[in-house]
Formats: structure tokens, C-alpha cells, sequence
């Protein structure tokens, strides 16, 4: 069963391309990453899955429910963190907290409560006099404390203090073990390998990659590094080489007789071979030209 | 009725400071009647004989000797201009504040139709507008009783109705423009305002431009007519309900429809 499902899902605004063709699904109870650098359309696809923009073409189910403006028995079922939380000025935080609940028509007291104490949040404050990290501890209790059957949240850490990023992604992982599902957008490539089971990857409005964390970090490339060399063997598959201080780094993909070959008659004073790591892949994707099919083949 | 409580709440300091500042002012008027009252003979003939301007603001057509009509030029002026833009502002601002203040995305994820939203916003707008004229008329009340004048109580009625119809139409029009506009809100609705509010003038002015009073809800609302004939023109009022429906229908489909930038 899938929480969300998109398939070709397309906005254009006018002439100008928002994203394109996004197809994807997310399973009930994954934590699943949505990572891609500025502008890549992440809060784009996340406007659409709210009814927040209508789509071009394509369609959207979230949790069952057609994903279009207004559909407030989808809406019922989301807890939605924004990338940057506004609240009304005026307000006081456990204000904007029942106002959340009562659009709701729910009594959730005691859930705001419990998530105030953990994410150490005064409720007493007005909500213009918070700190940008305190200001999303208010969204991130009213997206939590109805505990809806999926949480979509946009950059969500951004603002918050390490320990507090532990303790929000604490509080996700024990709502995904009840059942939960969670779909984030992030910059911050360490968090989604640490806490997301499956990522997608966007850039340029285009859905790059979708799998499992695991799947997409296994490139079938290798990081080599030498010491004692000063360039990498001119060898098809040696590529991204970059010089280090006694020597140099470079990805590796392609047997390894060949290599092997080629570092024989090389002064190697010292060899590492790893799986490059999981945010070097990412960032790759990032890059403009970097794709699934180029430069790091399965 | 959360959002419409919500609203009501929000738009309470907005509402005393305009409630007070024009029921001042409209005190201010009425107690100083019986000081003019004397030269009022002079002031009337003096009024009537300004051409152009007399007759823009109907001072031609009514006795100043007479409370009614210097209530409907002086004080009508004071809750008709100011009522008016009051009601501007509390249309225009009503849906294009949460696009202003960024908080459209939190309203509009959450489980509550765009439809109920508008439904409920318009409600406390109109309330606002209603709870204003209420102060006026009290603050009205309690100062002609203090000069001990006893107006004719369907002229008073006829004009206070006047008033708050045209408010309640600059509401609806500008509501609807809410609904349509991202930002520079307030501007629109102000200038939409004072444009009514000359287009009236400009009609007083002119048999040739007498068809403004279709347009402008000043046109009813014109205090001096009201007085002189002792009723709200019909046309012209059928013209406004138009213009009105128009706006609220305009405000629930655009907002419907609303791409959420």
C-alpha cells in the first residue's frame, strides 16, 4: 500500500517549467527523502501533493485521496511543516496551537503538550519574538500534535539546533513505527542517508533517481586514493580525479584487472579503495551534467 | 466559525481605532451644532450660493437651519468618507493578508474548504463594518440627545441605512478584488474608495455624468438627496446589490481556484 503515489506529475507555470513528469511512490510507514539543490522543484511537487498549486498534468494519490485544492479529507490525514513557518503576529504560541487544532475540530492539548516538552518550546511566547529555529518548533508541533497518517515537511531541520534535529527525527522515527508515513525535502544529504529508508532525487524540475537509500548510494563505482602519485592513470572509467596533498583521489568504475594494470608501473606508496561515500553520490546528482546513467554507473 | 472567530479577534484594534476616530469626529460635528446653529441662515444662503461646489456636495438642496440636513452634509461626509474606507480596507486586506503575511500556506493546509474560509472572512469583514456604524450610531445618539435636538427619526434611519449599504458594497467589490490580488492590497481598496467618492461628486456636478451614480455607491448614500426626497433611490441601490453579488461571487470563485505561490 502506498502512502503517496505520482505518476507524471507536471507544472508549468505559463511558459516557465516547475517540474516535470515526477513519477514516484512511497510506502505507508517509510521515511523517504526528497533531495535536490535549490530550485530543483522539491516544494513545487510538495505544493501539488497539498493542493496548494494545481497540476499541469499527471496525477497525484495521497493516501488514497486525489491530491487537488481543497481536498480537506486529504488535508485531514497531512501534517505539513513549510520551509519557512509564518504565523500570525499577535499570537501566542499555544494560541496558534489551538487555532491549528481547532481548523482541526480536534481537542489535541495533550499531544501539544508532550511535543512542547520535548522540543523544549515555550508555549507562552508570542510567536513574532521566536527565533527562526523556535518559529519551526512551532510548525513541527502543529504538523505532530493531530498525529496524522502522513507527515510532509519541507526542510524541516533548517533552523534547529543539533540536539534538536536528534530529538525531531527521534519523534519521526517513533511516528513511522506506529505506522506513519514521512516525506521530507532536505539540502542536508547526511540526515536522509542517517533517517530515510528510500530518497528520490530532483534537479532541474526532473526526477534523477528514486530508490532505496542503500540502492542509490551503490554506484558500482570506487573511490581510489593513491599516495606517492601525482595523476590518475589515464584508464577509461577514472574519473572526478582530484589532487591531495601527498597524492591523488579519483572515482574508479570498471573491473579491476585493468587498474590493477595500470597502478603496476606506478610509484604507489599507499592504495584505499572504498565505496565512495553516500554524500559524494548525492552530490554528484546535484551537479549539472550528473545523472543516473552518466559519470556514476550502476 | 474558527476562522470567522479568528478574524473578528485579529481585526479588533483595527476596528476600535477607526470606530473611535470617526465617532470623534462625528461627535465633535453634532456638539457643535447649536454653536453654528445661530448662523445658520447665513451659512445656508452661503453654502447655497457657491455654484459648482454646493452642488457637488448637494448643500443646495438642503436647509442647514435644520439638523437633518446639516447632519447628512457634515456628519454624512464624516461617516460616509470614512465608513467607506474603512470598509475598503477591511474587504481588500481580508484574503490578500494572508498572501501578505505568508500565512496562506498554513491556513490552506489545513482540512477547511477555500469556500468556508471565504464564507467566514466575509462574515466578520461585514461584522467590523456593522460593529462601526453600531459605535457611530450610539456615539450619534447619545450626542444629539446631549444638544437636545429631536431629528425625524426615518430621516436619521434613512441615512445610517445608506451608509452602512454603500459600506457593506465597497466591502463585497473590494472583497472581491481580495480574492484576486497578491500584494498592495490597501492602496487598491483606498483608491477604489476615493474614486467612488469623486465619481459622486462629478455626478452632482453634471446631468451628463449622472450615470456615475450607477457605478459609485456614493450615489445612494448621498446624504443631502436623502434628506430632500426622504428616500433611498431604488435604481440606484438595485445597481449596488449588482455590483455587490458580483464581488462576493467573484471572491468564492477566484480564491477556489487560487494558485498558492
Amino acid at each position: 500500500m502506498y502512502a503517496i503515489e505520482l505518476d507524471r506529475l507536471t507544472k508549468y507555470y505559463g511558459k516557465t517549467r516547475g517540474v516535470e513528469e515526477i513519477t514516484l511512490a512511497v510506502r505507508q510507514g517509510e521515511i523517504f527523502g526528497f533531495i535536490g539543490p535549490n530550485g530543483a522543484g522539491k516544494s513545487t511537487t510538495i505544493r501539488m501533493l497539498l493542493g496548494l498549486i494545481e497540476r499541469t498534468s499527471g496525477t497525484a494519490r495521497i493516501l488514497g485521496h486525489e491530491a487537488a485544492k481543497g481536498n480537506t479529507a486529504l488535508l485531514a490525514e497531512v501534517g505539513y511543516l513549510p520551509a519557512e513557518v509564518q504565523f500570525y503576529p499577535g499570537m501566542r504560541v499555544r494560541e496558534v496551537l489551538r487555532f491549528s487544532a481547532a481548523l482541526r475540530k480536534k481537542d489535541c492539548a495533550a499531544q501539544a503538550k508532550s511535543l512542547c516538552e520535548r522540543l523544549e518550546l515555550d508555549d507562552t511566547k508570542r510567536v513574532e519574538t521566536l527565533s527562526l529555529g523556535n518559529r519551526k518548533k512551532v510548525g513541527v508541533v502543529c504538523a505532530m500534535q493531530h498525529e496524522p497518517r502522513l507527515y510532509v515537511m519541507d526542510e524541516p531541520t533548517s533552523g534547529l539546533d543539533p540536539l534538536m534535529q536528534r530529538e525531531f527525527y527521534a519523534l519521526l522515527k517513533e511516528r513511522s513505527a506506529q505506522g506513519a508515513t514521512v516525506f521530507l525535502s532536505s539540502h542536508v544529504l547526511s540526515e536522509v542517508q542517517r533517517y530515510c529508508s528510500h530518497a528520490a532525487v530532483i534537479r532541474g524540475g526532473r526526477l534523477l533517481a528514486c530508490g532505496s537509500v542503500e540502492q542509490l548510494g551503490h554506484t558500482g563505482a570506487k573511490r581510489v586514493t593513491l599516495r606517492g602519485v601525482g595523476a590518475a592513470p589515464a584508464l577509461d572509467g577514472v574519473r572526478s580525479a582530484v589532487p591531495t596533498a601527498d597524492g591523488v583521489s579519483f572515482l574508479y568504475s570498471g573491473a579491476p584487472g585493468p587498474l590493477l594494470g595500470a597502478l603496476a608501473g606506478l610509484p604507489v606508496a599507499d592504495i584505499t579503495i572504498t565505496e565512495p561515500d553516500l554524500e559524494e553520490v548525492f552530490l554528484h546528482y546535484y551537479q549539472k551534467g550528473g545523472g543516473p546513467h552518466d559519470d556514476l554507473p550502476a | 466559525m474558527t476562522i470567522f472567530r479568528h478574524e473578528v479577534r485579529r481585526g479588533r484594534a483595527s476596528l476600535a481605532i477607526w470606530t473611535l476616530s470617526i465617532a470623534f469626529l462625528l461627535g465633535v460635528c453634532i456638539l457643535i451644532y447649536p454653536e453654528m446653529g445661530a448662523q445658520m441662515d447665513e451659512v445656508g444662503t452661503m453654502f447655497a450660493e457657491m455654484g459648482g461646489f454646493s452642488q457637488a456636495f448637494g448643500m443646495d438642496r438642503i436647509n442647514f437651519g435644520d439638523f437633518s440636513g446639516f447632519f447628512a452634509v457634515e456628519c454624512g461626509n464624516v461617516l460616509g468618507l470614512g465608513g467607506a474606507l474603512f470598509a475598503a480596507l477591511a474587504g481588500v486586506q481580508a484574503l490578500t493578508k494572508e498572501e501578505q503575511g505568508n500565512t496562506a500556506e498554513f491556513l490552506l493546509t489545513h482540512p477547511v474548504s477555500r469556500i468556508r474560509i471565504t464564507a467566514e472572512k466575509l462574515c466578520a469583514a461585514a461584522l467590523q463594518v456593522l460593529a462601526l456604524n453600531a459605535g457611530c450610531i450610539a456615539v450619534t445618539a447619545v450626542c444629539v440627545r446631549s444638544i437636545e435636538e429631536t431629528p425625524s427619526l426615518q430621516t436619521m434611519a434613512l441615512l445610517f441605512l445608506a451608509y452602512g449599504l454603500m459600506q457593506l458594497e465597497i466591502l463585497a467589490i473590494t472583497f472581491g478584488l481580495s480574492a484576486f490580488l497578491r500584494r498592495g492590497g490597501q492602496g487598491v481598496g483606498l483608491g477604489l474608495a476615493a474614486a467612488f467618492y469623486f465619481m459622486n461628486l462629478i455626478a452632482n456636478l453634471t446631468e451628463r455624468a449622472e450615470f456615475l451614480k450607477y457605478l459609485t455607491p456614493f450615489g445612494y448614500a448621498d446624504g443631502a438627496k436623502i434628506v430632500a426626497e426622504e428616500a433611498l433611490c431604488g435604481r440606484y441601490c438595485a445597481s449596488g446589490a449588482v455590483f455587490a453579488a458580483l464581488g462576493i461571487a467573484f471572491a468564492f470563485r477566484f480564491y477556489s481556484r487560487k494558485e498558492i505561490a
